[in-house]
């Protein structure tokens, strides 16, 4: 019986040869990253572990980017806490306001996520780097405390399901349509505990950024990761952003899967998820057949969608043209960088004459932080990744998950579109 | 460890993080604070309800979403006893345990239970008893170390204790 490529990682991480779904382990880690929400409890839990501080100063990553810049007096003292735990503890990644970015899109692009890691962050979008073939997955506080501490982690090995993809998906079609997609066809716990593992030649077809918005999903189907095979494409992209070595693992042949879902790319269409669950989806085809559904807000960013490819296809979408009147369009690039590169490429020109706010890098809006919160009854398109009831706001405001291509044409008709109808 | 027991608040699928402790309280990190806006946007009035040792039965997926930890601190700051589900989400069931908050999964017994019923829970047995029906339902018993954890207050203190 053959192992998936998220056992291999695994086994290799624990000193085994070999491990079995449900198996209980203990693994070394590559890396233990946490931000301004989550650190501040695990540096308090870990004040109580009778320790001499961490592991490995260098395999800790600190991103204050939740409520960065500090939005209240509190935010500001949870991230003066996690400052002065980096300066006392000679953290080397952390990343004050000015390097910062939003944690998933940060960590890949200053290389400290590479294939083959195996890597836990209190908070639940850590999977995000499985786009790179890491096992990396969400953990809370003090999970995060323990890692920092002892530099292991113990994890029950998880069974998977296999995603084979193929074909190539068509204008204004994404990666974040791809996630939505099968969100919808397998609900929100229809990975529960479980890897999704993504397959097939379509993968060839869907670039860094897509492959990074449907693993940074897998938590919105309740997985424990989500993981794709290391390509050509992906190891350019690790040789221009890491000096880090990596491994490459590849799934058995005869890997056992509790079940395998084919997708043929081509045959998807743009899709939304409607409140208050992510697995609500319509295709953009239902929804002309609804009522015109009139929105408030769109916001385009986060850890899901605000990658440069993101950000290049809304200003596609947005160029030459404006922002309906009465509607706040909010684009919030994820990294310095790419707020960087946006602004080279005329971008950050494009929003702001259509008429959008462009915000420094942070998470904000997506979980009602700050930088974009609805009023009661209000409605947003948003290129994030959850719809719950309040995430963004009032209990009565609703969140309309979408890709950012429909986010951007939405903000120009007032109501949710597709690029296709302007 | 010592049973659980109280009276039952019940809720359906897929309870998310982001109703159990909404995150425009996530500026700060106090238990007892947290408790004060535990399930407030799935229930206003739940804080004003809830006494010391009452449980919490769910259907499927009970605290799907955030990795906060803030989120089983909150309940078990605000006296619930045990939360027992037919599936819990994956970082919500590893964040209760390591925090101290008893957490039990029985589809069974999450169909059984009303809201208002007076429950006792078992942790070595892991029976439940739903003392207004009297009816019984087995689900999974704690391992002997999950227990310590849990008696423990907690992952850290536990392995302090060690």
């Amino acid at each position: 019986m053959g192992m998936t490529m998220t056992q291999k990682i695994l086994a290799h991480a624990a000193g085994l040869d070999k491990v079995v779904a449900g198996q209980l382990i203990e693994a070394n880690l590559d890396l233990v990253l946490g931000n301004d929400i989550t650190s501040p409890v695990a540096i308090k839990e870990m004040d109580k572990m009778k320790v001499n501080g961490v592991f490995d100063k260098d395999k800790i990553a600190l991103v204050p980017d939740h409520f960065v810049p500090n939005k209240d007096i509190k935010s500001a003292e949870h991230c003066k806490c996690v400052r002065e735990f980096a300066k006392r503890n000679e953290i080397t990644n952390y990343f004050e306001v000015g390097e910062m970015g939003i944690e998933h899109a940060l960590l890949p692009e200053k290389g400290l996520t590479v294939a083959g890691d195996v890597i836990i962050g209190a908070d639940s979008h850590t999977c995000t780097y499985g786009a790179l073939g890491a096992f990396s997955t969400g953990v809370g506080s003090t999970d995060m405390a323990a890692g920092m501490a002892t530099g292991k982690a113990w994890f029950k090995v998880p069974s998977a399901i296999k995603f084979i993809l193929t074909g190539k998906p068509s204008k204004w079609v994404s990666g974040k349509d791809v996630i939505l997609h099968i969100i919808g066809m397998i609900g929100v716990d229809g990975a529960l505990y479980k890897s999704m593992e993504f397959v097939g030649d379509g993968i060839a077809n869907l670039s860094m950024d897509d492959r990074f918005t449907i693993a940074n999903m897998a938590i919105e189907a309740g997985g424990k990761n989500g993981i794709f095979p290391v390509d050509a494409l992906a190891e350019e992209y690790m040789k221009e952003h890491s000096t880090k070595k990596y491994t490459i693992y590849e799934a058995d042949e005869d890997a056992i899967y509790d079940e395998t879902y084919t997708i043929d790319l081509s045959t998807l269409r743009p899709t939304v998820s409607f409140p208050h669950l992510p697995e609500n989806t319509h295709t953009i085809d239902e929804i002309h057949e609804m009522d015109p559904i009139f929105i408030d807000q769109v916001v385009i960013g986060s850890c899901t969608n605000g990658r440069i490819d993101d950000l290049r296809i809304a200003a596609e979408v947005l160029k030459g043209r404006k922002v309906k009147k009465g509607i706040r369009c909010i684009v919030i690039p994820a990294t310095q960088s790419i707020y960087l590169q946006a602004m080279e490429e005329g971008l950050l020109r494009t929003f702001i004459e259509a008429g959008a706010v462009v915000s420094t890098p942070t998470c904000g809006p997506c979980l009602g932080g700050y930088m974009g919160i609805l009023a009661e009854g209000e409605r947003c398109v948003s290129t994030t990744n959850r719809n719950f009831v309040g995430r963004m706001g009032h209990v009565t405001s609703e969140i309309y998950l979408a890709s950012p291509a429909v986010a951007a044409a939405s903000a120009i008709t007032g109501k949710i579109s597709c690029p296709c109808e302007l | 460890m010592k049973n659980a027991k109280g009276t039952v608040f019940k809720f359906g699928d897929n309870v998310d993080t982001d109703v159990i402790i909404p995150a425009r309280y996530l500026n700060s990190s106090d238990p007892a604070e947290l408790a004060t806006h535990c399930m407030e946007d799935i229930d206003k009035d739940f804080v004003n309800k809830v006494k010391k040792g009452d449980i919490i039965v769910a259907t499927k997926n009970f605290g799907c979403g955030s990795s906060r930890e803030h989120a089983p601190i909150a309940i078990k700051a605000a006296g619930v006893s045990c939360v027992i589900a037919e599936t819990f989400a994956r970082i919500f069931y590893r964040n209760s345990i390591n925090i101290g908050l008893p957490i039990v999964e029985c589809p069974e017994a999450a169909k059984g239970i009303d809201a208002g019923d007076q429950v006792e829970v078992n942790f070595d047995t892991g029976v439940i008893t739903n003392l207004t029906k009297g009816t019984t339902f087995q689900g999974q018993a704690f391992p002997e170390f999950m227990q310590k954890i849990i008696a423990a207050e907690g992952l850290v203190n536990y392995i302090n204790a060690k």
